[in-house]
């Protein structure tokens, strides 16, 4: 690779894109400047200092959850006197107040059931997702602020890899607050450190626990099941497993879909991890810390169970354990972290044989993620040009406000963008998290979505900031003569900085 | 903002474009080579509905005649009709869930039919893949990097974009050689026309973003044309909860796909049918996302007006959900699903459904509602009878299901 372009690649294709004076740092050595980011030990951001803990925001949440359920009995006593009418007129808001008071549960997922109808129970339900929007959107605001500033922008990168890769959405209201508070506490701690770990940190994190529903899952042979199935003849109230958290473990994090498991594996693996739920709730599920992650040993599937052909005898939480331990270490899921890992950094359909040699480094290191990237950095595959990476809308406007060192100090500034332009952080919509293939981002309206950003973002910058140094200090070798031309004769300074932006050069990395 | 007041206040809005309107339909007049319906398509549209998530079909189509749905189905088993809370009637066995009654009121009309026990032909359980399979027409989730829709539009043979996308960017069903444009509303201010042209410069070695700035430009003159572009009327559309933003871009898409010089072919997609828990019955957390989808049906008939009767719309989801509920009052993955056509041009007022019932034994695997009927087949029925792609086209569309016959008389002759 030229070697004036080998610091504009370690920066932009690695890193967030750099910022004013980030070339002439990595220019030196750009894979030791990169391999110097994820060889660093552990050290919390002080700009994440502040923000609450998950077992905090989960246990607003349930207090508010009480809160709501009281008023929402106490509305449908109300109502439910004779010759009452309904809030708003209608029948439904009556309903909907029986409806809330019969039950109680999961509050977050019933929020957009009412939207749009303004009746006292859907002010209450808004009430819960007031609670927790406060900690979504300060989590947001600190994760942008250290991505626009971080001088270890590869690291960062990778931390937004995994976070991804463990989705966990807020489009799911409970998830509000609890989707940064994971990237936190689970995955930038384990970054560097082995994937069984990563693993097991983000499985037992109380906001996974929630988005695949798995706080409530319960083997019908359990002490609760048993209870349950004497009493379901009487009241019609079933209780047993949900599938949902063990299918995604399976299919999403670790094996991959084609990774070699049954529907029978998924059903036992679900098994395997009842009990897997958090703490706090009435009566005979008060136990365990409010909001942190509770293993529940009466609502756990007792006996040995075989996964994957593979006989587990353990008793307790120590089978699920064991489970995912096993899963971090299955070929299967070398190869499809390698593929990701490798279509995220180098190209759509990455070089089969950098894929392999990932594979490999994963494989011989047991799971240890710095050799994988040791691998990836290291490969002359990664360093290929030209830059074959089409840039997502986060990717984007990281870059674009790095080129310029411009932090919004408003939250609402640091969150916009990313709204704008189609992927709203910690907002993927599915567990499958963001696509990474520039067919999913190339659209003929996301590109005029760009250009619209371009212009206001250029118009809050000012005039002052010349677009060619911005090109020099972003792209380096890249900013070709055609674009310096194109910048110099823009009609405006401000035209030449969203013309920099928006220009082919730019857009990918 | 209630319900009812979300549509008239972006009317409104949608007045006040006539400007912005005449300076973008100016710019997009003056690119060659990027024109809507130019030739080929007609005045047929078809529309696809993608409800991303699995949307569980014994609820969407309650089968309360089945004399195991009641139990099977407990706390979440929806009424019979008549019955407080009940289905909206359909047919002896069929009923609508109680939440699309405006979506039931065309049933009467004879502009709806329903379809259960369908599936494409993916038999795992993941979303991802069966939302693969689902677009790319075939049998497996890989190998195919166009959608069937956007092979339907190379088949037809038409010049032009005729495909729209509303959404920033294409669905994997849209994508492939036919070209087609995407749009969403937007919060912010209309570009410059100047920036443009300095930009289609830039772009003049780069086939990919040369080729979407000419699309981007196209389609949004064809929104402000429309009322649906600039930032007044994006903001309205983009205001309130999921269901309006839902309500109001399907009353822009409908208008877009009416205008005489606009799309032929669209896809809109909603996600939030994954309801593992807490699904609710006839109340609760499914039934405020179907009374969503009613409005939203509703709001891209309103906005198709008079072209509704030359319309299909095909509301379908990647696969359906378990037989039984699961621990947590809601269902798991599953097989056979439920998928709507509706529109003046459908030949409704029935359900298509082959049966299997729902006892243990006929179900799929033992836990799902097994599938009778090939989506595909009811795609390649609307693109022959209402498209007007021959077999050969049709072939094309869905390679591997060449013996696989069109369903018949879907829509009116």
């Amino acid at each position: 690779v030229r070697s004036d372009l080998a610091a504009a690649i370690a920066t932009n294709r690695f890193g967030l894109g750099a910022r004013p004076g980030e070339l002439d740092a990595a220019a030196a050595d750009p894979r030791g400047w990169l391999l110097a980011q994820v060889r660093a030990p552990y050290v919390a951001p002080p700009e994440l200092a502040g923000l609450a803990p998950s077992h905090e925001v989960l246990a607003s949440f349930l207090e508010a959850r009480e809160t709501r359920e009281a008023a929402r009995r106490a509305l449908s006593e109300r109502y439910a006197e004779p010759g009452s009418a309904a809030p708003g007129g209608t029948a439904a808001g009556g309903a909907a107040a029986k409806r809330g008071a019969a039950s109680s549960d999961d509050a977050g997922a019933k929020d957009d059931a009412t939207a749009g109808q303004r009746d006292p129970v859907a002010e209450i339900a808004q009430g819960v997702r007031q609670t927790l929007l406060p900690h979504h959107v300060a989590q947001v605001a600190a994760r942008t602020r250290l991505a626009l500033t971080t001088p270890a922008p590869f690291r960062e990168r990778l931390v937004h890899f995994w976070s991804n890769h463990f989705a966990v959405s807020v489009d799911k209201p409970i998830c509000l607050g609890l989707a940064g508070a994971m990237e936190n506490e689970a995955i930038r701690p384990n970054v560097t450190g082995n994937f069984a770990d990563l693993l097991l940190a983000v499985e037992r994190h109380p906001a996974m626990i929630v988005y695949l529903d798995n706080q409530r899952s319960v083997g019908p042979g359990s002490k609760l099941g048993e209870r349950a199935a004497r009493r379901s003849a009487a009241q019609g109230a079933r209780v047993g497993i949900n599938e949902n958290l063990a299918r995604e473990i399976l299919e999403l994090h670790t094996l991959g879909v084609d990774g070699g498991y049954s529907q029978q594996d998924v059903t036992t693996f679900a098994r395997v991890i009842t009990g897997w739920s958090i703490g706090g709730g009435r009566g005979r599920l008060a136990e365990g810390t409010p909001g942190a992650f509770t293993f529940r040993e009466n609502l756990h599937e007792p006996g040995a169970k075989t996964v994957l052909g593979r006989h587990y005898s353990q008793t307790g939480e120590a089978q699920g354990v064991a489970v995912l331990k096993d899963l971090a270490r299955h070929p299967s899921t070398a190869r499809h972290l390698a593929t990701k890992l490798a279509r995220h950094f180098v190209a759509d359909e990455p070089p089969p044989a950098l894929v392999d040699r990932l594979a490999r480094a994963y494989t011989k290191h047991d799971g240890a993620l710095v050799p994988v990237y040791d691998a990836l950095v290291t490969s002359d595959e990664a360093w290929r040009e030209p830059p074959a990476k089409f840039k997502t809308p986060q990717d984007f406007a990281f870059s674009a406000l790095r080129a310029f060192d411009a932090v919004p100090k408003e939250p609402r500034l640091l969150l916009a963008p990313f709204e704008l332009m189609g992927q709203p952080q910690f907002r993927p919509g599915s567990p499958a998290g963001w696509p990474d293939r520039a067919q999913d981002w190339d659209g003929a309206d996301a590109l005029m979505k760009r250009i619209e950003w371009s212009v206001a973002l250029a118009a809050r910058l000012g005039e002052s900031r010349a677009a060619l140094d911005a090109a020099a200090s972003a792209l380096g070798g890249y900013a070709g003569e055609s674009l310096r031309t194109a910048l110099a004769r823009a009609a405006s300074g401000s035209q030449a900085l969203a013309l920099l932006v928006m220009s082919p050069e730019f857009q990918r990395r | 903002m209630s319900m009812n007041g979300g549509s008239r206040t972006s009317r409104r809005a949608f007045l006040g474009l006539g400007l912005r309107a005449g300076a973008a339909l100016a710019l997009a007049t003056s690119l060659p080579g990027v024109t809507f319906a130019a030739t080929g398509t007609g005045d047929r549209r078809f529309v696809v509905v993608i409800l991303r998530g699995a949307l569980d079909g014994l609820s969407f189509v309650p089968p309360h005649g089945d004399p195991d749905y009641a139990n099977v189905r407990g706390a979440i088993a929806i009424a019979r009709p008549g019955a407080t809370d009940g289905a909206l009637p359909l047919d002896g066995t069929f009923g609508l869930h109680p939440a699309l009654s405006g979506v039931h009121a065309l049933y009467a009309q004879r502009q709806l039919l329903p379809i259960h026990a369908v599936a494409t032909p993916y038999r795992e359980r993941s979303h991802f893949d069966g939302q693969n399979v689902l677009e790319n027409g075939g049998e497996h989730p890989s190998g195919s990097a166009s959608g069937w829709l956007n092979r339907a539009l190379a088949a037809r043979g038409a010049t032009g974009t005729n495909g729209l996308a509303i959404g920033q960017n294409v669905p994997l069903i849209l994508r492939g050689d036919a070209p087609v444009g995407s749009w969403a509303p937007s919060a912010l201010p209309d570009v410059e026309p100047e920036l443009i042209t300095r930009l289609r410069d830039l772009y003049s070695n780069d086939a990919l973003l040369s080729a979407r700035l000419d699309e981007a430009t196209k389609l949004g003159a064809l929104a402000a044309e429309d009322g649906a572009g600039g930032m007044d009327a994006g903001k309205a559309m983009l205001r309130g909860g999921n269901v309006e933003r839902l309500k109001a871009v399907a009353d822009a898409a409908g208008r877009m796909l009416a205008a005489a010089d606009g799309p032929r072919v669209a896809v809109m997609d909603a996600s939030g049918w994954d309801t593992h828990a807490n699904e609710g019955g006839a109340n609760g957390q499914l039934a405020g996302r179907l009374r969503g989808l009613d409005a939203a049906l509703l709001a891209l008939k309103g906005g198709l007006g008079d072209a509704w009767s030359k319309s299909v719309v095909l509301v379908c989801t990647e696969f359906g959900r378990t037989v039984a509920i699961n621990g947590t009052r809601g269902t798991d993955h599953g097989t056979g699903a439920a998928a709507l056509l509706l529109g003046g041009a459908v030949n409704g007022g029935r359900v298509l459904a082959d049966w299997p019932g729902l006892a243990e034994r006929a179900r799929y695997d033992g836990r799902d509602l097994k599938p009778t009927l090939d989506l595909r087949a009811v795609a390649k029925g609307v693109l022959r009878d209402h498209v007007g792609l021959g077999s050969r086209g049709l072939d094309a569309v869905f390679p591997g299901a060449e013996r696989l016959a069109p369903t018949a008389d879907l829509v009116r002759a």
